[in-house]
């Protein structure tokens, strides 16, 4: 008649956090590896290039051959060295941007949240215009004034990421700081800085892995997007998106030259918003669960 | 006396209730757009300040590095740079306001005569992506909830995924590189248009541009519809629906459809204003004769009131739209 | 042939999980039936089921649902739907979010019927009309966010009868509702199913609630029913070990009863059981309860209970009812209060909710604060513990002032003077260790660190009967009624003089809010002073020394539990208790014969 304790508790997965779910996702890991990919191949690329990326060394659009194993771009230059040395750039100043933007953003967002009142209110009012505000065409602007110089192209981006992250920051921060945990922690007195640090943040770091996937995604296509338009790493240099607009015209003869830059940016890209979107499920999951 | 004070303002704040709300949205829709009217001038004047008060020579950056310094003088005089900041920002802002916009200093042709046709190309291209985005995104994005996690809807998110990832050069040139050159060859890979002939007399040149800007456009949109669609079929007044015995016809169109569409509407505006934004990278890949196009042969040719007009027009429709969400939003809201 | 015929009706998730196996009962016209779990029962489930719905993930996979002669469950897609506009009715539990926002109520309430709006114009008028609501144009022009929720409610119900139908659903339509909006509710219920000749099924996980509308109750655990009968057989003389335990652990308004709670955790929904479903839990077991799961039988009572030792169980049933406690009136004395409290006004957003309040709370003595919801009972608790800002009033605590607002209170306040919150759930940071929440305040407060706050925080938690093998768990794998023990062994470990609990209890099922109850009546006799905050009139009287009863933000009696529950002054408190509804239970004869 001895009675065994009931299995209440024993047949529970053992304690993951959210963070680590995340991480260990199939889709978060794929988005992670393609990143990782590219990055290596970007940052160890030029180290590899067989050419000068700048060397004239065939004729236009000259087809493979003569040691250019993918031929010639539009001034006669080695398409190969041209891609191995063109990615180093856009991931520097895509990290950089979204390293700037999303800590300011953050930090605004929480501070936000934290503060309430006038302090929030005033936040989010400058938030708000700063999200109304054109900082694409704003950027073009500058640029076309000030020349493409790459610390005011990262400071451009990472403005423009700044108001969203912000935002998003507060609407994850706010219901965690109306839990009653957080209430608790005030009411025995904890420090600001413990509430922020231990109650808060723990609470938010999932929707800011997604931000930072979604950020880093954002700058890249940015980046790329104004190097096409001729804003960004300036001839002769390399770089992935003005090789799609140099030899764009020249798209019939030698498709590879465009291909391949193009495929590259969006490998990145893909990479990031899979890492996102996976994080973002993730936690979708396992919140529409707690419910 | 601090209880009394407390007392008198609930006894008055009470029993207007209704009335006080639809005051309280007026009023703060009223503040959203005098907010607005500010953040526009702050545009206007950021515009003024990069391009005419920068510090060092605007006149140098126009003609180049090998300028004479009587060439820079003149420069300075034609365009009133020796005059105080302040009364130069005045003349400028009421020449934009009035219209006048000055003369390029490329051609020489009055810069409100050479945008008028691709205001009108740009605008053409925007109005007909629209049309056909909005129709088409509540289209996907129904049937994607519909069929929520079956094939149908995974493979949507899946290549959703990818466009929405995907820079618009990148997949425009892959487009460009499928039908038009490469490929299939099916399709001119330029969108000229002549001077002087509208745009919809050359459907064909059309026809790439639009798919782009169509199926990124889409791809946002769609999403948002997605999720509103869900969030609604999952609510419990679908399922009392169902309950109740409504046909799925019904249940789509009567009890969903109203309530998926309300925040798809702000993010419509949204999308819009991205669209504007994005159309210079449409244009200058197609070579399509747009402001947005304008916009990069203009900073190439260092051609400053051009510039000036045209990041004033972009920016001022780009915030038009966001304004516009930002005011549905807050309407949305109060319902 | 009866009305309703359920037989072996199973809904399963797609996992294979059953959350529902072999649900059957049958309905006369008219009868209602009353069915009744904790949460994760199965009950709400039974309940859709009975529409040949299940919600999405789970599928109803066995048995039979008749209704007026017709299989719902054999039915096809269309016929199904035709059956369900014309046979059965449902009503939700929260009708706030199962009115659709933005469609008229006279276009949601004539959808579905069979004929025109024209011709059913004229039959929804008549049961607007018998719900209570008015049944002009202006009213059916409206959208249901223009009405309160109890009108909703009545719209939900009007909706669900207008149709005719054999068989009515309610899923809990009274939880959100006060007290007396649901002494109403169900009148008209009772009311409207006799009139009209249906069938009821009205899910509830109130006892009470059940045991006042139902002809027959039914008794729902772990996907199972496990006893089922008539009102008076299963409420006056449960067999079944789990009835009796769930009966023991409700509280009663008309005397102070020690509150039985059921031992262990209830099982997740589709949890699988090799023999009887309660066996862990029940104080009854046997090895074979183990072996098999047992089958239905008829007990000499007269109910049906799924257990294979019911005769045994109903003969030694006596053996576990106890005394009702007495109060020891005045255990404060005249000694200082802890806390005292004098004109303390709130207002929330510049309308004013808290009218002069003055109360004081003896040491060792437990007031309870009662009051409906909107009462400002939670802004009270609040700005006791300097929360909320928008408030006036003098405090003072052993007799020295104390400041208002939180950031001006010193530390040793925010000590002595410990909060424990409504929700389990938000209670405890999600990223924190049960161990680390109780090690947090030892730190702040006493500076202590490693070994020796972890053998404290050992102590607090023993102190609420949490082992310590649970102490590197993470709020998430614990159920409601241990977290909410872990919030109270944090607010142990600051050594409080003062414990404020806020509705504490009101998330928890009746057999969790029994041990909790109990704890912090324990807790009271170590000498801790306590302020409970409560809209139940059964915990005030489980727990009570004192009672202040708040309505419209103003006290509207105050005194003794005793003599406030026995013999309320107030109209108000009258109401109230008058619209409380008690489980009818023999308890009053037993314990004659026992004691």
């Amino acid at each position: 008649m001895i009675r065994t304790r009931p299995k209440e508790q024993g047949d529970q997965a053992p304690p993951r956090t959210l963070t680590h779910r995340v991480l260990t996702a199939r889709q978060t890991r794929l988005g992670l590896i393609m990143m990782l990919v590219m990055i290596v191949f970007a940052l160890a690329g030029p180290f590899f290039a067989p050419h000068s990326p700048t060397a004239v060394l065939a004729k236009p659009y000259a087809d493979p051959g003569d040691g250019l194993v993918l031929g010639a771009d539009s001034l006669g230059r080695d398409i190969l060295s041209r891609i191995l040395s063109g990615g180093a750039n856009l991931t520097w100043m895509a990290f950089a941007a979204t390293f700037i933007g999303v800590t300011l953003g953050t930090t605004i967002g929480l501070v936000a949240a934290f503060k309430g009142g006038i302090v929030e209110a005033l936040l989010m009012r400058l938030v708000d215009i700063m999200l109304t505000f054109p900082t694409i065409i704003m950027a073009i602007l500058f640029i076309s004034m000030v020349g493409p110089s790459r610390v005011i192209l990262v400071v451009l981006v990472a403005i423009g990421l700044t108001p969203g992250m912000a935002r998003v920051m507060r609407g994850a921060a706010r219901p965690v700081m109306r839990r009653e945990h957080v209430m608790w922690a005030r009411t025995i007195g904890l420090s600001s800085r413990h509430i922020l640090m231990r109650e808060v943040l723990p609470s938010v770091t999932s929707p800011l892995m997604v931000e930072i996937g979604l950020r880093l995604m954002w700058s890249v296509v940015g980046l790329a997007s104004l190097s096409f338009l001729g804003f960004g790493v300036q001839p002769p240099a390399s770089d992935w998106g003005l090789m799609v607009s140099e030899n764009k015209d020249g798209l019939a003869i030698q498709p590879l030259a465009v291909i391949i830059p193009a495929v590259c940016v969006a490998l990145f890209t893909i990479g990031g918003n899979l890492f996102a979107e996976g994080a973002a499920r993730v936690i979708g999951r396992t919140e529409g669960t707690r419910s | 006396m601090a209880i009394e004070t407390t007392t008198a303002i609930a006894v008055k704040a009470a029993p207007p209730r209704r009335r006080s709300r639809k005051a309280t949205l007026a009023w703060q829709i009223g503040v959203r757009v005098l907010m607005g009217l500010v953040t526009l001038w702050c545009i206007s004047v950021i515009v003024f300040v990069a391009t005419q008060a920068m510090p060092g020579d605007v006149a140098k950056i126009i003609l180049g590095p090998s300028a004479t310094s009587e060439q820079v003088a003149q420069m300075n005089e034609n365009l009133g740079l020796n005059q105080p900041l302040i009364s130069q920002y005045w003349d400028w802002l009421s020449n934009v306001l009035t219209g006048n916009m000055g003369d390029s200093l490329v051609s020489g042709q009055p810069v409100s005569e050479l945008l008028s046709e691709r205001i009108f190309n740009s605008a053409t291209l925007t109005v007909i992506a629209m049309v056909l985005i909005l129709p088409l995104s509540l289209l996907v994005g129904l049937i994607a909830a519909v069929f929520r996690d079956k094939f149908v809807d995974r493979s949507y998110l899946g290549a959703s995924l990818v466009v929405t990832a995907t820079p618009d050069f990148v997949l425009g040139s892959l487009v460009i590189a499928l039908f038009g050159t490469v490929v299939f060859k099916v399709l001119p890979p330029v969108s000229l248009i002549p001077p002087g002939e509208a745009p919809w007399e050359h459907p064909r040149q059309l026809i790439m541009p639009l798919a782009v800007m169509t199926v990124v456009g889409v791809t946002y949109l769609s999403r948002l519809v997605r999720v509103s669609f869900i969030d609604v079929l999952e609510s419990e007044y679908v399922q009392l629906a169902t309950i109740k015995g409504l046909s799925t016809r019904r249940i789509l169109f009567r009890h969903a459809l109203p309530n998926a569409l309300a925040p798809s509407i702000p993010a419509a505006s949204i999308m819009a204003a991205y669209t504007i934004a994005g159309s210079v990278v449409i244009e200058y890949l197609f070579a399509y004769p747009g402001i947005g196009s304008a916009l990069v042969d203009s900073v190439a040719g260092h051609d400053l009131p051009m510039i000036q007009a045209i990041i004033m027009l972009m920016a001022t429709a780009f915030f038009c739209f966001n304004q516009l969400a930002d005011v549905l939003g807050t309407l949305n809201k109060s319902r | 042939m009866k009305a309703v015929e359920v037989t072996g009706l199973t809904v399963t998730l797609d996992d294979g999980s059953v959350i529902a196996n072999d649900v059957s009962f049958s309905l006369d016209t008219g009868q209602v039936m009353g069915l009744v779990g904790e949460s994760g029962s199965g009950k709400s489930t039974v309940g859709l089921a009975l529409l040949g719905f299940a919600k999405s993930g789970a599928n109803i996979t066995g048995g039979k649902v008749v209704v007026g002669g017709v299989d719902l469950l054999a039915l096809g897609p269309k016929e199904l739907r035709e059956a369900r506009k014309k046979l059965i009715g449902f009503v939700p539990q929260d009708p706030a979010t199962a009115l659709n926002p933005a469609m008229r109520i006279g276009t949601q309430l004539t959808e579905g019927l069979l004929g025109g709006k024209k011709e059913n114009l004229p039959r929804i008028r008549k049961v607007l009309e018998d719900v209570g609501l008015p049944s002009d144009d202006a009213f059916l022009r409206r959208h249901p966010q223009e009405l309160s929720g109890g009108q909703q409610q009545r719209v939900a119900i009007a909706m669900a009868v207008a149709k005719g139908p054999k068989l009515i659903v309610f899923d809990e339509p009274t939880t959100g509702l006060d007290v007396s909006t649901q002494a109403r509710v169900l009148e008209m219920v009772a009311g409207l199913c006799c009139d009209n000749g249906m069938a009821a099924v009205f899910v509830s996980h109130d006892l009470a609630v059940v045991g006042t509308v139902g002809d027959l109750v039914t008794v729902m655990y772990a996907g199972q029913i496990l006893e089922t009968g008539s009102r008076e057989e299963v409420l006056l003389s449960a067999a079944h070990p789990y009835s009796i335990a769930l009966l023991e652990s409700v509280p009663s308004t008309r005397q102070r009863l020690p509150l039985v709670a059921i031992p262990g955790r209830a099982p997740a929904a589709g949890a699988k059981f090799e023999g009887c479903v309660f066996a862990d839990r029940c104080a009854f077991v046997e090895d074979r309860c183990r072996e098999a799961a047992p089958e239905m039988v008829t007990t000499s009572t007269g109910s049906q209970a799924r257990c294979i030792r019911v005769e045994h169980v109903l003969q030694n049933q006596k053996l576990l009812v106890k005394e009702p406690l007495h109060h020891t009136e005045n255990k404060g004395g005249d000694r200082q209060a802890v806390l005292s409290v004098r004109n303390l006004n709130a207002s929330y957003n510049r309308t004013q909710v808290l009218y002069d309040l003055s109360f004081d709370v003896a040491p060792g003595e437990c007031l309870a604060v009662v009051g409906e919801s909107g009462s400002g009972k939670t802004t009270m608790s609040r700005c006791l513990i300097g929360l909320h800002e928008e408030q006036t009033g003098d405090f003072e605590m052993d007799g020295k002032p104390l400041p208002s607002r939180l950031r001006d209170r010193p530390k040793a306040v925010k000590q002595q003077m410990q909060y424990v919150f409504q929700n389990p759930y938000g209670s405890l940071n999600p990223r924190e260790t049960v161990a680390t929440a109780v090690t947090v305040p030892l730190r702040h407060f006493y500076g202590e660190r490693g070994k020796a706050a972890r053998t404290k925080a050992q102590e607090a938690l023993e102190r609420v009967e949490i082992p310590w093998r649970l102490a590197d768990r993470y709020p998430a794998e614990l159920s409601g009624g241990q977290r909410q023990r872990v919030a109270i062994a944090r607010a142990l470990a600051c050594n409080p003089s003062l414990l404020i609990c806020d509705e504490v209890t009101s998330g928890l099922d009746v057999s969790v809010q029994a041990s909790v109850v109990e704890l912090l009546r324990t807790l009271q006799d170590d000498g801790l002073s306590m302020v409970f905050i409560t809209h139940n009139l059964a915990v005030v009287r489980s727990i009570g020394d004192q009672v202040v009863v708040l309505s419209k933000g103003r006290v509207v009696e105050s005194g003794a539990v005793e003599s406030v529950l026995t013999d309320p002054q107030h109209p108000y408190t009258q109401g109230l208790l008058a619209d409380t509804l008690e489980v009818d239970r023999s308890d009053a004869e037993t314990s004659d014969l026992t004691g």
